[in-house]
């Protein structure tokens, strides 16, 4: 399965979550999007999305130059 | 307790129930309060009193027995607001004085929101403190009050004179204290009255932007404010949302107007677990009208979907793609 990288730091949203949201479109179901952001609301809003879109958050966790990283799994 | 606003009275009731404390250092605050209680509390917090922070549903509503269950026989104080000032969700205001009081706590309202709008009986709602706005009632801004129980001590933040029964300092703003007073009963005469349309005016609204593709209504479906409709739009910045309707004639806020200028997600809606971003809220003024609405409704989307474009994005056609491939 395909996983892409999506960067995000340094932008604030809404962009991480179109991106995301783009990325995840674009993959087959089954891939993963792995996204950087470091925008506060991303932190809030990527976990919400995933659950609006059903999508799966499989992991977000801090990154050592700071912002988060998401993988998120398409699921449908 | 006459103040210079809704934000100096729930100062004076967070800070100066605490200064006034004996034994009781622990204090429960809702996560979704306003940032003058929230403020205070935190201060509080790092002079060592112990601050729980009470979480809320995805409509904004605190659950009573969460609240009822950290309640302890060392609370000195609950706070919970009346009506929450993002998303409008009337809160259990009423549990919450039990809860407070089965362990002999007070029970602190933030009623910014609902003077002039709801009814607002301290007894009723069991509130040994409870803070309002002028402003909000169409009073003059920089006014407001806090109304105290014979129960409730508490020790003055502003120092000087005698004023007050020694609770708050300072020479009031007899003008404005007088036109408060004015407002407020004004909007409560007619508040019953404009509850009613306000609120079918809301139920239109809110019926007109769920067909909004990737809009999503904020608040509690039945247990809110008649004024207010708070929606975040999914894929699109708030302010950019705003000026296009301001472009329209249309004036709104977006997320909360008074923290517009932070970086810092609505710590409301992060609390509800809802979006945060491309956020909206919609005021009704006393005099808003069906077409005011129609409006809106007429020139929402064709915005919404500028910006999407602008962004390259086409929520739509992302939704069926998802539907295709399941």
């Amino acid at each position: 399965m395909t996983t892409t990288t999506v960067d995000c730091l340094g932008l604030s949203c809404p962009i991480p979550v179109v991106r995301l949201a783009k990325a995840v479109a674009a993959i087959e179901v089954g891939g993963v999007v792995e996204l950087l952001a470091d925008d506060p609301g991303a932190r809030v809003d990527i976990p919400v999305w995933c659950r609006l879109k059903d999508q799966e958050l499989l992991a977000q966790h801090d990154r050592p130059g700071g912002g988060w990283v998401f993988r998120v799994r398409r699921a449908r | 307790m006459l103040t210079s606003g809704g934000t100096e009275a729930a100062n004076l009731a967070v800070t100066g129930v605490a200064r006034a404390a004996g034994h009781r250092r622990h204090v429960v605050v809702a996560a979704v309060e306003h940032n003058a209680v929230l403020a205070p509390a935190r201060a509080l917090a790092a002079s060592g009193f112990e601050v729980t922070e009470v979480g809320v549903d995805h409509t904004g509503r605190v659950d009573p027995a969460e609240l009822a269950a950290v309640v302890r026989d060392d609370t000195l104080l609950v706070c919970l607001q009346h009506a929450n000032h993002e998303v409008g969700t009337v809160q259990p205001v009423r549990e919450a004085a039990s809860a407070a009081h089965d362990h002999g706590a007070l029970l602190f309202v933030d009623a910014c929101q609902t003077v002039g709008r709801l009814p607002v009986d301290t007894t009723e709602l069991g509130a040994d403190l409870l803070a309002a706005s002028g402003h909000k009632c169409y009073g003059p801004p920089g006014t407001g009050f806090l109304v105290a129980s014979g129960q409730a001590r508490l020790r003055p933040v502003l120092l000087g004179d005698e004023r007050e029964r020694r609770r708050r300092a300072g020479m009031e703003n007899l003008p404005g204290v007088a036109a408060m007073a004015a407002a407020v009963a004004a909007r409560v005469a007619e508040a019953p009255a404009e509850h009613h349309r306000l609120a079918r005016l809301g139920e239109r609204l809110r019926a007109g932007l769920a067909a909004i593709p990737d809009v999503i209504v904020h608040g509690h479906p039945s247990e809110r404010l008649p004024q207010l409709v708070a929606f975040s739009v999914l894929y699109v910045e708030g302010e950019a949302l705003l000026l296009l309707l301001d472009a329209e004639g249309i004036a709104v806020h977006s997320g909360s107007s008074c923290t517009a200028d932070s970086q810092e997600p609505s710590h409301v809606l992060a609390a509800m677990g809802a979006i945060t971003h491309g956020s909206v809220r919609v005021s009704f003024l006393r005099d808003a009208t069906d077409a005011e609405v129609d409006r809106l409704l007429e020139v929402l989307p064709a915005a919404v979907a500028e910006l999407r474009e602008m962004a390259d994005l086409d929520s739509q056609a992302m939704e069926r793609a998802y539907r295709e491939r399941r």
